[in-house]
């Protein structure tokens, strides 16, 4: 068996990090948004809006350094339609994992409610407070995450597919172990 | 010598004839805001109906009297699920305590158009002697009183129970008004 290339170290970091981010933020913000007002509603509101502007602070360093670090090639034998799926699907998570956010985070201005990151650094307001904008963008924020989840369980099926079923060490290739690509 | 009575009569009736006691409010151009914090993020809000009874003589601050009576169900606590949350039991208690009354008690002049209003305020059943720094700007149409102080909601019972929670919602409350009214 050949010699796994992996992804960098930084990248490897920035992919779990961030993959984590959302297995906590998207069901917190499905979870919360249905509760009565209470003083725990108002924290998980907070909690889930730090941990979406975190993704986006995150994203915006993986990008950078995504599009200065090539990723290893894929390993032979995988078809050329799958290796264009995979293009064109890593490229929507990192559109959505930046217009999630975003839509997020406009969507609470247009609310009335400033985006106060960990409670102690203050987002522009980039939209003033308009409720018609307010619902716009919920279902718009609603929209994107539900396109987010169905990309993440190709994501992880592909993977897991070219890992288990084509019995490659796939997996590896965003985890420590490897030979790094240099 | 009658000149000079009359005169002097002149000059002492002159401050009474210039003199503008302020008593007409317009309810329109006067203004009830507050801001605090939700979990570190500053909420603004306000109430939209209230009435005013005041009476000020530039001449005479001392005699100076205020009177507000705030209907409470013109909030504007930030958001609608906010203002129905407000009305409940563990805030403002509507149903019972449908109203907010200041009524001042005592205003001294500070200088520089600047006064210094005390006065009691019912929030709830529960009143609290407050001091409240008003700043006088005698307009060309109407004339206003501009005036900010801080409110401990916890103090008044606002909040009580889950909400008595200050690291969530702040204790502390930025109320700003401002009351213009006119001179008979």
């Amino acid at each position: 068996m050949s010699v796994v290339m992996r992804y960098s170290t930084p990248a490897i970091v920035l992919h779990w990090l961030v993959a984590l981010l959302i297995f906590a933020g998207f069901p917190l913000g499905v979870y919360m948004h249905e509760l009565p007002l209470s003083p725990d509603k108002l924290k998980l509101y907070s909690y889930h809006k730090w941990i979406g502007v975190t993704v986006l602070m995150l994203v915006a360093v993986r990008l950078g350094w995504r599009l200065t670090h090539m990723p290893p090639p894929l390993p032979d034998g995988i078809a050329a339609w799958q290796r264009r799926a995979s293009a064109i699907t890593h490229g929507l998570l990192y559109g959505l994992m930046i217009a999630i956010p975003l839509s997020g985070w406009l969507m609470s201005s247009a609310k009335g409610f400033q985006t106060v990151w960990l409670g102690v650094l203050p987002l522009p307001d980039l939209v003033d407070k308009d409720k018609a904008l307010g619902d716009l963008l919920a279902g718009v924020h609603q929209a994107l995450n539900f396109t987010l989840l169905a990309l993440v369980i190709l994501h992880v099926a592909a993977a897991l597919k070219h890992h288990f079923i084509e019995r490659r060490p796939f997996l590896q290739r965003m985890a420590w172990g490897g030979k790094e690509r240099t | 010598m009658r000149m000079t009575g009359l005169i002097l009569l002149a000059a002492l009736a002159a401050p009474a004839a210039n003199a503008v006691e302020y008593q007409t409010v317009l309810p329109k151009q006067s203004t009830i805001h507050f801001e605090f914090r939700q979990m570190g993020v500053p909420i603004k809000g306000g109430f939209k109906r209230f009435t005013t009874q005041m009476t000020f003589d530039p001449a005479k601050p001392e005699a100076a009297r205020a009177q507000i009576e705030i209907d409470l169900a013109s909030i504007d606590a930030g958001s609608p699920e906010a203002d129905d949350e407000s009305a409940g039991k563990l805030w403002f208690n509507r149903s019972v305590h449908p109203k907010a009354t200041f009524v001042s008690s005592q205003v001294r002049a500070l200088g520089n158009n600047r006064y210094e209003m005390r006065g009691t305020l019912t929030l709830k059943g529960k009143s609290r002697d407050m001091v409240v720094p008003v700043t006088f700007a005698p307009g060309k149409n109407a004339a206003t009183f501009d005036g900010a102080f801080v409110l401990r909601r916890l103090d008044f019972g606002i909040g009580e129970g889950m909400w008595a929670d200050v690291n969530t919602v702040a204790n502390e409350v930025q109320v700003r008004f401002r009351i213009a009214a006119i001179g008979n």
